[in-house]
């Protein structure tokens, strides 16, 4: 079968189920083609040979009524993956190979999938354009000079490139969406606690989240509901029935009031990325849906918010790295101190250290109140501009992101111009709410723009059918030539 | 506020990190705009808010006092890059 891993996760499964073609030919197709895509450095890990064995022994015995039946995924390099490094694009888990898997990625293999490989991605996810991985950039194949967005860049630009059939990305302030964005695909931040933290390296815990990265909202929904789910081992999951997203999805948004935040225009807009909203508006109007103008008075105070936030549990988080119990450990130092000192210091590199001093200088004493105590309480202020709104619309609609792929290099000695890369992707983690992000336009360079739909807490379903809504009716297609293989 | 070279070693200090003396320089710089960045949010009053402790409207679980994992020893030894059969291992502490 000609060109498989250029189809969705959805026609590939439906190839799968009807023997069109096996689970082996579909993981060497996949094999070919990542090793086909070096210049990409997409991957931190392989694993072929485990993969290919699992290949044959679901075509040997075949189990058709999985969610994800014989299909090989590679994940980002923050799930903890059994037997598998996981690194997390640092150096100081550069040695880490765990006894276990993250619940999220268990889930996966469970309806049927397994491991082709770990995702390269920016250290930690503090980053958003996979610059500040250990392991280098990865390279958006929308541009060979084009970063594929951050922090899960190494999932965004393996899944456009046709690397992987779908993946999962992790969002703390935008780090699934802006990749998305950045490369035409599909991503899916959602409701905190839907989706198990149970085995991701942890970043800021109470704005992570895990969730799906795929071609179509179809795929996206298939995916959402494979890795969902309560889990025990998270103190933070929400018990609740599990929903059949891809069942339920339906393309009829007649009635459905959608928000339209005054606030999401800012200052230096390309007007590109304003008329790819105005197209969006369009689209939902002709359909039925009604257009509702809100406003988020807060949201310019999100990025700041969170930039005290995240690095405040980031710095409490990765006070774990020491050397002692896992991961990379310095030879220098003549005591323990200077021992842990030396380790955290060459183990992690400069963007991890900034937010860690961050973090560690708006908690301590004296500054508590002034900048952690402060950020929770506008936090709060944002949380309640969404609550407002949601009691008036069903869904709010804006850009993903200010901008298509900026170019390698191009924010790197300006940490405050890359964090504004992240303005309409920040303000849904902080309130903890679900947001799709799907591609919906192309600037005049023919880099793809993407639209963010933000639904209610818990109402994936609503979301998703607006994107899927959107997508049959935008005429999005990406221009993607292979000129790394 | 600014932070001058000295509070930042003094935080590297507290965060057990230790600073190459030749990156203080950029770093300070680095630091500075985040920070004057972040103080964006003194315009505000908020006196009067209650700040957000968890975004879920549900309190923590607590589960049951039970030992469901354990004699798993080799398992939390294996990834420690230095240990004997049953310890880490540390640099001396105690004289």
């Amino acid at each position: 079968m000609s060109n498989i891993t250029n189809r969705s996760l959805n026609e590939i499964l439906e190839s799968i189920k009807s023997k069109k073609i096996s689970s082996l030919e579909l993981t060497q197709a996949y094999i070919k083609n990542i090793e086909n895509a070096k210049k990409l450095n997409a991957f931190v890990t392989t694993t072929f040979d485990q993969a290919l064995e699992n290949a044959k022994k679901f075509d040997n015995k075949p189990n058709n009524e999985q969610l994800l039946s014989g299909i090989p995924l590679a994940v980002k390099d923050l799930f903890c993956t059994e037997n598998v490094k996981t690194t997390a694009g640092s150096n100081i888990l550069n040695n880490f190979i765990p006894s276990y898997d993250s619940t999220v990625t268990k889930n996966l293999w469970d309806n049927g999938a397994f491991l082709l490989g770990k995702l390269n991605c920016d250290e930690f996810a503090m980053g958003s354009s996979n610059e500040t991985s250990f392991f280098g950039n990865v390279i958006n194949p929308v541009g060979n000079h084009l970063v594929p967005g951050g922090s899960s860049g190494g999932s965004s630009s393996a899944l456009a490139a046709d690397l992987t059939p779908a993946t999962i990305g992790t969002d703390t302030g935008g780090s699934i969406r802006q990749p998305a964005s950045f490369t035409g695909t599909v991503g899916l931040k959602p409701t905190y606690g839907l989706c198990s933290r149970w085995g991701i390296v942890a970043f800021a815990s109470s704005l992570d989240q895990a969730g799906p990265m795929t071609k179509t909202v179809t795929d996206c929904a298939i995916m959402l509901e494979a890795m969902s789910g309560f889990d025990e081992k998270d103190s933070t999951s929400i018990n609740k029935k599990k929903e059949t997203y891809s069942k339920d999805l339906k393309d009829n948004i007649k009635g459905l009031k959608i928000g339209i935040p005054k606030e999401y225009r800012v200052d230096n807009m390309p007007k590109e990325i304003d008329e790819l909203w105005e197209k969006g508006k369009k689209i939902l109007k002709n359909l039925g849906a009604q257009l509702v103008d809100i406003s988020l008075p807060h949201t310019k105070y999100a990025l700041p918010t969170y930039y005290i936030v995240a690095p405040a549990e980031a710095s409490s988080n990765l006070a774990r790295y020491d050397g002692v119990r896992y991961g990379y450990r310095s030879q220098k130092g003549k005591d323990l101190i200077e021992m842990y000192e030396n380790t955290r210091s060459e183990g992690f590199g400069d963007e991890v250290k900034r937010r860690i001093l961050i973090g560690t200088y708006v908690l301590s004493s004296g500054y508590y109140d002034a900048y952690y105590l402060k950020a929770q309480k506008v936090r709060q202020l944002i949380k309640k501009d969404f609550d407002d709104s949601f009691m008036k619309v069903d869904a709010i609609l804006t850009p993903s992101t200010p901008s298509s792929a900026f170019k390698i290099g191009e924010k790197t000695n300006d940490p405050v111009s890359m964090y504004l890369n992240d303005i309409f992707t920040v303000p849904v983690n902080l309130a903890g709410l679900p947001a799709l992000s799907l591609p919906a336009g192309l600037d005049k360079q023919g880099h793809p723009l993407g639209l963010q739909l933000i639904g209610k807490a818990l109402d994936e379903q609503k979301i998703l059918n607006i994107g899927y809504a959107i997508e049959k009716n935008c005429g999005y297609k990406n221009k993607i030539k292979k000129w790394w293989s | 506020m600014s932070l001058d070279k000295e509070k930042i070693k003094h935080v590297a200090k507290l965060a057990r990190i230790s600073v190459d003396e030749a990156k203080v320089d950029s770093l300070t710089k680095d630091l500075n705009s985040i920070f004057k960045f972040i103080e964006q949010l003194n315009e505000l009053n908020t006196d009067k808010v209650e700040p957000l402790t968890s975004i879920l409207n549900q309190s923590l679980r607590s589960r049951k006092d039970e030992i469901s994992d354990g004699k798993i020893r080799e398992k939390i030894l294996k990834n420690s890059p230095k240990k004997n059969e049953e310890f880490f291992v540390v640099p001396k502490v105690v004289e």
